[in-house]
Parts: C-alpha cells; structure tokens; sequence
C-alpha cells in the first residue's frame, strides 16, 4: 500500500485515525490520509462507502468521532478556522442562494469582508474564464444544471483555495453538460487551487484526472496509490475490477478528421474521439477490457474497427477468471489488455506471443493533456 | 352632508382630529411592530433553524401565536397592568404603552410563528454549504435567513395589518382616551356611536388604505419585484 504523498510535495491536509459514526454506525474509519501541495486525490468508491462523509471530515464541515484533521499543521479550532477560510468546495448539489449569478459567484468572497469593487472585478475574470459571461445579471432560478455546476465551481475557485474539496462535481448533469464541464475540475481548478480533493464513483474520471487514486469501500480505505499502482497491484478484486477503468497513452494530435482526431502515439496512429486542436498533446483514455485481440498471423479482413495494429504480450496476470496482459506495441507503447479465461486458452496467449490488436475508434477518448507536463 | 363628501374634506382639508388619530395610530403599531419583529422574529428564526430534544412540542406551542385571540390578550394585558396585577404598580393601564404592549404582544406570537415556519423550510444542507464558503456561524444563519426572506417579510407585514386593524384589546388596555389612547379602530367605534359618520368613513378609509398597501406590499414580495429587503 503506497500511502506517502509523491515526493516533493509538502502535505497541506492531512487525517489521523479519522473515525466518524452516525449513531450506532460507522461510516468512516481512515487510518491516515495526507492531500500534498498541488496534489488532486480522487476517491474512488460505490455509493455509501462513505465518500461525502470522508470530503466533508477532512474539509472540517463534521466534527468526527475520533481522530483529527491537521490542516497546515494547524489542528483543533485553529484548524478549522483557517481551513474555512483558505479553502472552498462544491457540492454534489450546489446550493445556489436565492439571487442572482454574480451574486453568488462573489459571495465567498464578502463573506471574507472584500471590497465591492474587488468583488466585481473577481467575479468577471472568474465569469469568463468558465463561460458565464453575460449571465452575471440572470437568477438562479433560470439556470440549467450545467450552468449552476458552473456558477457552483466560479464559486468555490473566485477563492484561490489552497483546497479544493469536489464532491461529485459532474454526477447529477445530463451528458453534454457533463462533457462540456468535464474538463474543467481538471483544467481550471489544477490551475487555481493550491490542492483537490475529488469524490467520485466515476473510475474513469478519476484514473484519468487525479495524481493518486483513494478506494474507499465501507467506510475502509482499501487502497491507494497512483492510477498506474492501482492498476498494476490491485489490493483486491474489488480494485482490480475498479481499476478495469480508463487507463491513459500520451500522444499528439496529428490531424482531426470527420470529427474524430488521429493521435500519434509513439508511431503507431490511432483514431479517438475527442475535442483537441491539431498539434496539441493528448491523454488518450482506453478500457483494458475494450481492446480486442486476435492471433498475429490470421487476415484482418474487412472489420468496423478503425485501429488496428500488431503487439506482443510481455506480461501476464490472472485476477480471478480474468487474465490482464500487458502488451508492448510499436514505438514501444504498453498497453494493457483485459481477457477472458477461454478467450486466453482459445488464443493460445501467453508471454512474447504476437497479436493484433484491434479497438473502436469511439473506444478511444482523447482529452487535452493540460499545463502541468 | 353625505358622510363620504364629509369625509373626503376632512381628509383633504387636513383635520386636526382625523389626522392626529391617524399618526397616533402607526405610531403606536410601528413602535409594537418594532418591539414584537425584535423578540419574535429572532426566537422563532432560532427555533426553526435548530434540532433539539422536544422540538416538535415547542413548535405546536409556538403556532398556537398564530390562533391567539387578541381580545384575549387583550384581557390578560389588562389583569396584567391593573392595579391589583402584577404589573399595577407601572401605572401603564390606559396609556399609549399599554396599547403598544398588548399590540406587541398579539403580533409578536404571530410573527414568531410564520418566522419559525420560513426558518424551518430552509434544508439544514445550507448552513454547511454557507461554512463551506467561509462563514462564520452568524454568517451562515444570516444567509440562511436571507433565503426565505421574502417569507420573513411577509410576516412582519401581516404582523403589522393585524395589529393596525385590532379593536378589542386596544379597547380593553387605552380605553380610547382622546389625545392618549384613541386611534383609528377604537375611534371609528366611537364616532361611528355619536352619529359622526364622517370622520368614521374617513379613518375607515385610511385603515383600507394601510391594509391595501401591506397587501400590495406582499404581493409584490411574493413576485420578487421587491428583491431585497434584508441584504446587503
């Protein structure tokens, strides 16, 4: 279990034998849990695991049984008291106060007692950097979800928060809202807040936006680790089918076609969908279990599937009924495969034996890989 | 002289009497309008944002405010202030206070009441996420109450019209002493008594008057064209 936060980063937020019960339950038991400087963690969990209790300890809002949050060092009231006012969330359902959207995206910062003037000024640059330009003026009441997620999250990054805690942030939106909101949790707030905390029960946005990956199952931290250390030592089958999720190549977009984009990746041109300008680099998103294998030397022939190429198995688990290959394909890109038992026996596969592989187009999900490379 | 030309000129004209009995009136209801909003307003706010032990029983007792009889209150007023009550030796009973105290007394049971009923339909949810902005605790009851605060507005105004337009206790405790206790339902009854239909139409009017416009006044809170009224 790689629990440390990576290296060079100083721990900002951190949780000791954190305890939380609601009556005779436990909803929460955490031994340890650190958020490092500039970190985003993704907690990954089913519903009532425990996930809303644990954002809601460690941003201070419930008082836990047992156990303490040390926020900067600080601990008790002092804690507390600098943590709300250095940090910000936004909630699985934003509440939006009764008024209009400059009021509320400007509201944590009167609260902090700033100037009228300053607060205007905030507010506009933060209005346009989320595209709510022009509805500064307009009620809650007429916004569409999408647009209240935004406002929610104008809200909370107005702030500069040293933390940000995001519960859920896209789970309750239709889905061009989602996919139009997607990026930002990523983009703007990796920009804007010192570190993140991310609730999800969405694996493949947390695998393809957090630095580590938290599993919290009954109120238990059961693993945690970067995607890749999730991926590649499950602790559990839960994980291990948890971390069937996306997994990311990197590479660049090359040219856009008939809206999909054709990435280069390592010299091996793959199809995905995707929004990314010509040139840019990409984090390609793929499920193990998506790609499909056949034997090397069988004709391809005539298929549906756009991306097809030869690969060689270099590793081999098996989880359950399940085999994970790792397969090294042109210019040295690994990928990872998930199979079935009879699938594996039926190929034939095994350590250094050559496939074709073959995967939708519309399995491959390009996002703008961002500043921070 | 019909008494509706009569009292359109008594109005017009600016009669001492009608007009001194009208500013004694709001100046009576404001003032126990004043001190009901200031005691009611925050107990029944505080009742309804918070969870306690016997919550429930506590609420039943404060809606109760909202059936009081004011001729009632009136009444316990009066045995209240009378000389063998345990207020008598104030010396309050048919003054200008007394009426202001029974007024605060009807109004501010009832104000209590529909406060505690727009405090209590905030989701307890909010106070968090006011915390989770940077609240401090006052902070986050006032944007609590900033959420239902055309319902809390609405309470005052008809706080206000009820104790305007109330005779009985106003009766019981001023005993309608001209210049002191007499405003303008006590008069009307009066006047209505001596033949002087004039005056009472004209006082009649105003009162209809004050009434339409809380009415108004609420009506357009309900539609939000009166955004406000208690924020920043």
């Amino acid at each position: 279990m790689t629990a440390a936060i990576g290296a060079g980063e100083r721990e900002i937020l951190s949780a000791e034998a954190l305890r939380v019960e609601y009556g005779q339950q436990t909803v929460l038991d955490l031994k340890h849990l650190s958020l490092g400087e500039g970190e985003m963690l993704a907690v990954l969990g089913p519903n009532g695991a425990g996930k809303t209790t644990l954002l809601r300890a460690l941003a201070m809002l419930v008082k836990p049984t047992a156990g303490q949050v040390r926020f900067r060092g600080l601990k008790g009231k002092s804690a507390e008291k600098a943590l709300r006012r250095r940090s910000a969330a936004v909630f699985q359902n934003p509440h939006m106060w009764g008024d209009t959207v400059a009021y509320n995206v400007g509201l944590g910062l009167r609260i902090r007692g700033m100037g009228a003037h300053d607060v205007k000024e905030n507010v506009d640059r933060m209005c346009e950097l989320l595209g709510l330009r022009g509805l500064e003026k307009r009620t809650v009441d007429t916004l569409s979800g999408g647009q209240a997620q935004r406002v929610a999250l104008a809200r909370a990054l107005v702030l500069k928060p040293e933390v940000l805690f995001l519960d859920e942030p896209t789970a309750n939106l239709d889905l061009p809202s989602r996919l139009a909101l997607r990026e930002d949790p990523e983009r703007i707030a990796r920009q804007r807040a010192g570190a993140v905390l991310l609730i999800t029960h969405d694996r493949n946005e947390a695998f393809a936006l957090a630095d580590r990956v938290a599993v919290l199952v009954d109120g238990k931290m059961v693993q945690i680790g970067t995607p890749t250390e999730l991926y590649e030592n499950p602790a559990d089958s839960y994980i291990a089918q948890v971390t069937g999720a996306e997994l990311t190549l990197r590479g660049r977009v090359e040219r856009i076609e008939d809206d999909t984009l054709l990435v280069d990746i390592g010299g091996v041109k793959l199809r995905t969908v995707g929004q990314a300008g010509e040139g840019t680099p990409v984090k390609v998103a793929y499920r193990p279990e998506d790609l499909v294998l056949a034997p090397a030397d069988e004709p391809v022939g005539r298929l549906s599937t756009r991306n097809v190429f030869f690969a060689t198995v270099t590793e081999v688990r098996q989880i359950g009924g399940l085999f994970r290959l790792r397969l090294t394909g042109p210019g040295q890109v690994d990928l990872a495969v998930v199979v079935t038992r009879s699938a594996f026996e039926e190929l034939n596969l095994g350590e250094d034996v050559r496939v074709s592989v073959r995967i939708k187009t519309t399995a491959l999900h390009a996002f703008p890989a961002g500043g921070e490379e | 002289m019909n008494p509706f030309s009569e009292a359109f000129e008594l109005l017009t004209s600016g009669d001492l009497y009608v007009w001194e009995v009208i500013l004694r009136s709001l100046r009576i209801s404001g003032l126990a309008l004043f001190m009901a909003v200031i005691i009611g307003l925050p107990i029944g706010a505080a009742i309804g944002l918070s969870r306690f032990r016997y919550r429930r029983s506590v609420v039943a007792l404060m809606n109760t405010g909202l059936a009081l009889p004011p001729v009632v209150v009136g009444l316990a007023v009066f045995l209240m202030l009378s000389r063998s009550g345990p207020l008598g030796g104030l010396e309050l009973l048919y003054s200008p206070t007394a009426v202001i105290l029974a007024q605060a007394v009807i109004a501010g049971p009832y104000i209590a009441a529909v406060s505690l009923a727009a405090a209590d339909s905030v989701p307890p949810h909010l106070r968090m996420e006011a915390r989770a902005l940077g609240a401090t605790p006052l902070q986050a009851t006032l944007l609590q109450l900033r959420e239902v605060r055309t319902a809390l507005v609405a309470a005052v105004a008809a706080g206000f019209g009820a104790i305007i337009s109330e005779v009985g206790a106003v009766m019981i405790v001023g005993g309608n002493i001209l210049g002191e206790t007499r405003v303008m339902t006590s008069a009307i009854v009066l006047e209505t008594r001596r033949g002087n239909f004039g005056i009472a139409v004209a006082l009649g009017v105003v009162l209809m008057l004050v009434a339409l416009y809380v009415n108004v006044l609420l009506l357009l809170i309900g539609r939000g064209s009166v955004r406000r009224p208690l924020s920043s």
